[in-house]
């Protein structure tokens, strides 16, 4: 049982920051950022390349990830989702536009870092044992603790900056922020580019344990609007509920529903509809998004 | 104006029923038939999600009812000895009845929830054909037959496809015709008194209600018969490739569905067939960049978003404009 739920809290927290990216773009921009499960295989790929090709240290590779993943987003808000969202009728269009860059990226993983399983190097040996109860190696430990650790970063940032204050005024209403003097186009970009980065810092944090390839982009999207569906899309309380609650019941359905085969998946999915049918908005959203 | 709009249109018959077959025999490009066949059916399962854009909702869960399709005709055709016309019917209608009972529920969510929720539903979908018995999980359902006679009182309407000299041919004209068949339901739907309401419900659904319109009935409705579009398209699919797996269909394809919508443009009715003619054939053109096919495609999709948010068939409204 303890063993299930240090599982269920190691997994939410990562699905938690991975969630946490994607909602602040949609809840800035109203964009479905299909990308974001690319976004991080990209990050991961680049800490792979920093610290296992060029041999620098982990927390290195980190920094890269989010410097290149930010720049990364950054320029997709200016040059490409910004043009469009001025000269559509209908704001969908960028669901297109988003699946274009999905695509794009998958390509160029392709590309530059090839389609096999990449991992680096354990950063800490060794594994904790608490009385047969808890079995967890360290470095798993180790990116739990620094996935809250952004986590808690990330909401500090949102409620005491300046930016961060600006951009939850433009998620509430963005004509009244704009007429407050924000600059709209400024925090848009610093919005996207931080949302990118997250997905970034988080591929980096995996590339340690688990490792990362290619064909892991589409299914974390998938994941990644699961959870936001589960606590309300554009709100980062729910984002953050929904991250650890789909963590909780992967590490539960797992254990639990091993024996009638691999329906782990299918039962959360099916519980997600039903979920939905009775709170379409999740648990923390506003009606309608 | 009207002439020349049945003149485009008498054109555009001629082209698909009589020029392609014959250029083809002309050129001995025998593989084309299967690209135009595939572009054909997944124009079908692209009408249904535009008719779901039609009443403002984003679907990406037709993959879902195209391997509902399939696997409802499969099922029947190798396990009940029913004939494929027979299964061409009854699994655009199975997936319409399961989609109703889906529909009533999620279709009260708006937006990118719709989206996601349908997202969700093609990998629920995949994960249930995995572990259904029927389905037979991962190894799927294969050597299915080819579509055998179909005979109304004793005359012979289509010859049984195995008998065929080319049952390429064959599918390719069945695949045109339901295509056809298609486009012109849509084509009615749009220009009716039903047409009228979706777009009232597009534009505001609260609107709508208040004067009177029975929303809940008619966003089911519409999913309804989006879902049947998705469901034959799937059957003919299985037909031609006889065989089906529960990969068959997966998220790629239920976003791709959508991507033909918003290429081709949403306020278009042949915009779905010009965007999966567009996007489907070009990939297939790509082939000879090997390696750079997937870089050169998404990055001719996202500059023909930044030049054509409104889709290709935009393209005709400014010519319009300009006379």
């Amino acid at each position: 049982m303890e063993q299930i739920i240090a599982n269920g809290l190691y997994l939410g927290a990562q699905y938690a920051l991975i969630a946490l990216g994607l909602t602040l773009i949609f809840s800035l921009m109203n964009v479905l950022n299909f990308a974001h499960g690319q976004m991080f295989v990209f990050g991961g790929f680049v800490t792979y390349t920093v610290v296992a090709k060029a041999g620098l240290p982990f927390v290195v590779g980190l920094l890269a990830s989010a410097v290149i993943l930010a720049a990364m987003g950054a320029v997709a808000e200016v040059f490409l989702f910004r043009p469009v969202i001025k000269r559509s009728k209908r704001d969908e269009s960028t669901m297109l536009l988003a699946a274009g860059v999905a695509f794009f990226l998958d390509a160029v993983i392709l590309l530059v870092f090839g389609e096999k399983q990449r991992g680096v190097p354990k950063i800490l040996n060794g594994v904790f044992n608490w009385d047969m109860r808890i079995i967890m190696p360290y470095d798993r430990i180790l990116i739990g603790f620094l996935a809250v650790a952004l986590i808690v970063a990330f909401i500090a940032f949102m409620q005491y900056s300046r930016t961060g204050r600006a951009m939850r005024a433009l998620a509430q209403d963005r004509m009244a922020a704009q007429l407050m003097g924000v600059d709209v186009d400024r925090y848009s970009m610093i919005g996207f580019a931080l949302g990118a980065m997250l997905a970034g810092l988080v591929g980096g944090l995996l590339v340690a344990v688990t490792g990362i390839n290619l064909g892991m982009g589409g299914p974390t999207s998938v994941k990644a609007f699961m959870m936001i569906m589960i606590g309300g899309a554009g709100v980062i309380s729910g984002a953050i509920a929904g991250g650890f609650i789909l963590g909780m019941m992967e590490s539960v359905g797992l254990t639990l529903l091993s024996a009638y085969g691999d329906i782990t998946y299918l039962v959360i999915f099916a519980s997600l509809m039903v979920f939905l049918a009775f709170r379409p908005q999740g648990l923390m959203g506003k009606p309608w998004g | 104006m009207k002439t020349s709009k049945k003149l485009g249109l008498a054109l555009f018959l001629l082209a698909v029923f009589v020029l392609v077959p014959v250029m083809i025999a002309a050129t001995g490009r025998k593989d084309l038939y299967y690209t135009l066949t595939s572009v054909a059916l997944l124009s079908i399962g692209s009408a249904g999600v535009w008719l779901t854009f039609y009443i403002g909702r984003i679907n990406i869960g037709q993959g879902a009812y195209a391997l509902m399709g399939g696997y409802v005709s499969a099922i029947l055709m190798t396990q009940a000895g029913f004939s494929f016309w027979a299964t061409l019917p009854l699994g655009g209608l199975f997936c319409a009845l399961i989609s109703v009972g889906i529909g009533v529920p999620i279709l009260r969510l708006r937006g990118v929830y719709f989206a996601m929720v349908t997202l969700v539903l093609t990998e629920v979908a995949r994960l249930t054909a995995l572990a259904l018995p029927v389905t037979n999980g991962a190894k799927g359902i294969t050597s299915i037959p080819l579509p055998g006679a179909l005979s109304i009182g004793g005359v012979t309407l289509i010859p049984d496809f195995a008998t065929m000299a080319n049952p390429k041919l064959a599918f390719y004209l069945l695949a045109v015709t339901m295509m056809v068949a298609s486009y012109a339901v849509l084509w009615r739907i749009v220009n009716s008194r039903l047409g009228h309401l979706c777009r009232s419900l597009q534009q505001n659904e609260e609107l709508a209600a208040s004067i009177g319109v029975n929303t809940a009935y008619l966003r089911v409705l519409v999913y309804a018969i989006s879902s049947f579009f998705g469901g034959i398209s799937g059957v003919v699919f299985v037909a031609i490739s006889q065989s089906i797996y529960p990969s068959s269909f997966v998220v790629t394809d239920s976003v791709n569905f959508m991507l033909y919508c918003f290429v081709g443009g949403l306020s278009y009715v042949a915009g779905p067939m010009v965007g999966t003619l567009l996007l489907y054939f070009g990939w297939d053109l790509l082939t000879v960049a090997k390696d750079y096919q997937m870089l050169i495609y998404s990055s001719a999709m996202i500059a023909l978003m930044l030049v054509l948010p409104n889709g290709v068939l935009s393209l005709l409204d400014r010519i319009g404009g300009k006379k």
